[in-house]
């Protein structure tokens, strides 16, 4: 059961990459404010999370319910705040889905981070989510992904896909998948990749008339890019994507 | 249009290049020739600004401008194009997108108007159409899942939408078979050979010279032009090998 009496500490593992710091700013209250959603059996809840604020946290917990055959979407901009962190967890029902793709951006001193956990608590349900993170300066982006897959839970189908790009020496990215399997017959995919921009795609695209701050901005679009490929509207892809990329700003 | 003057140039601190020198005059296709190591692809990354390789020595003059002195994206945009032996693969950028960007990226360094999507589409078909290249695979990722062939089909398709005045392009032929060779061979003809434009063709075989008859052939050894002549000395090496011909 976790601690409500005390303000968190990086002791406890879903907070361990957090800046525990900034939480002090806010009264107990309002750390431990969890909001529930409940999805009706086949119905469909989609929410977008945008956090572009210049305070010392933003915090959004939220507690999903997911029915049998129903699906949660989430899609998130995580670009606000000296801390800004989605916390999210979805309990899934027979069949259900739960989609995700968010993306973390900031430089300075600044952390942003999601933390999920993924309940898979029924039968053949899926899960899919995709996180980008883009830091430069000294900020940090943190996914904490877990998946708890019930004893009689056959057929899941769980995905995490993390991959950070770090603009700066002295940025940071931290994925920790956790995963708890109970039953047997499950596909739980993970994979968390770390990196750089590619400096041979920038001197290709150089060689084609690219400024090294458009080569930059199209390699960086293209990544954030895949968080959002789930969304099956267009137009909100470009929204959110347009809000990430105005996030790097003079970065890019 | 390019003059290559006493260049020096090394990487890691590795000299590459020794007093190279080398005059490409507009009209003119010349070819480069040379075994393994002799510098022919830092000489193609020399002229294209490529970081890590130093010149340490010499002058490059390009249109009258110390080309030295241009960043690579500004290179590009002044009308030189550098084919690629190895197309870079680009997941999450189509084609499309990034060679309209690259085109009136260039267009507004030139101080031209940019193309709207229509009118570069066009553009785009009537150039992939010249190469044989699927229009669907310029809808495609940069170069991701491209063969080979199609890598360096691409590379002249990108060279026919951007249309430069020079072109230094580095082994375009290797990896081709025998009728993508004549594809792209036509393709350099159709795109570079007017009066207007020049080639610098980095080449180990006499093969791709079937298609783009050079009007000169330098042969480049340890870092220098050690012999030059007619489209013949292409020939003479293919018999002789570059052993006899460079010694």
């Amino acid at each position: 059961m976790a601690d409500t009496a005390n303000y968190p500490t990086r002791k406890a593992e879903e907070w361990r990459y957090s800046d525990v710091d900034a939480l002090q700013t806010l009264d107990l209250a309002a750390i431990n404010d969890w909001r529930s959603v409940t999805v009706a059996a086949g119905e469909t809840y989609r929410e977008f999370f945008h956090l572009d604020k210049t305070d010392d946290v933003e915090l959004h917990r939220l507690r999903v319910q997911v029915g049998d055959g129903a699906r949660c979407e989430l899609f998130a901009v995580n670009a606000g705040s000296q801390l800004g962190r989605v916390e999210v967890e979805v309990t899934l029902g027979k069949g259900a889905h739960f989609e995700f793709g968010g993306v973390t951006l900031g430089g300075e001193q600044t952390t942003r981070e999601f933390v999920t956990r993924t309940i898979h608590a029924e039968p053949e349900a899926t899960s899919n989510q995709t996180i980008r993170a883009v830091h430069w300066g000294r900020g940090v982006g943190n996914f904490l992904g877990r998946i708890d897959v019930a004893r009689h839970a056959q057929k899941t189908d769980a995905a995490q896909d993390f991959k950070g790009l770090l603009l700066e020496r002295g940025a940071a990215a931290n994925a920790v998948p956790q995963l708890e399997i109970f039953a047997d017959d499950v596909k739980c995919a993970h994979g968390a990749t770390v990196g750089q921009l590619d400096e041979q795609a920038r001197f290709y695209m150089a060689a084609r008339g690219l400024s090294p701050e458009e080569s930059r901005k199209l390699l960086v679009r293209a990544f954030l890019a895949d968080a959002f490929a789930a969304l099956d509207d267009e137009d909100k892809q470009g929204e959110l994507l347009d809000q990430a990329l105005s996030a790097v700003g003079e970065k890019l | 249009m390019l003059k290559i003057e006493n260049l020096h140039a090394e990487i890691d601190g590795k000299k590459i290049l020794n007093g190279l020198s080398l005059e490409v005059n507009a009209g003119e296709i010349h070819a480069i020739m040379g075994p393994n190591g002799a510098g022919k692809s830092t000489l193609a990354y020399v002229l294209g600004g490529r970081p890590g390789y130093e010149v340490t020595e010499g002058s490059v003059t390009f249109d009258g401008q110390d080309l030295l002195d241009l960043a690579p994206h500004e290179r590009a945009s002044a009308g030189m194009f550098l084919g690629f032996q190895y197309p870079v693969e680009i997941p999450g950028v189509s084609n499309v997108q990034f060679l309209r960007e690259a085109l009136n990226s260039q267009r507004k360094y030139r101080g031209e108007e940019p193309l709207s999507g229509g009118e570069f589409l066009k553009l785009a078909k009537e150039k992939a159409g010249l190469l044989k290249l699927d229009m669907e695979m310029l809808k495609r990722n940069v170069n991701v899942g491209f063969s080979g062939g199609e890598k360096k089909r691409a590379e002249m398709v990108q060279m026919g939408i951007l249309d430069p005045q020079f072109a230094v392009l580095d082994e375009t032929d290797s990896g081709l078979d025998i009728d993508a060779l004549r594809t792209v061979g036509e393709g350099i003809n159709s795109i570079m050979r007017t009066p207007e434009k020049s080639v610098l063709l980095i080449t180990h075989y006499q093969r791709l010279l079937d298609y783009v008859k050079p009007d000169k052939v330098h042969v480049l050894a340890k870092g220098r032009i050690v012999t030059s002549g007619g489209p013949e000395l292409a020939l003479q090496l293919e018999n002789e090998g570059y052993e006899t011909v460079a010694a």
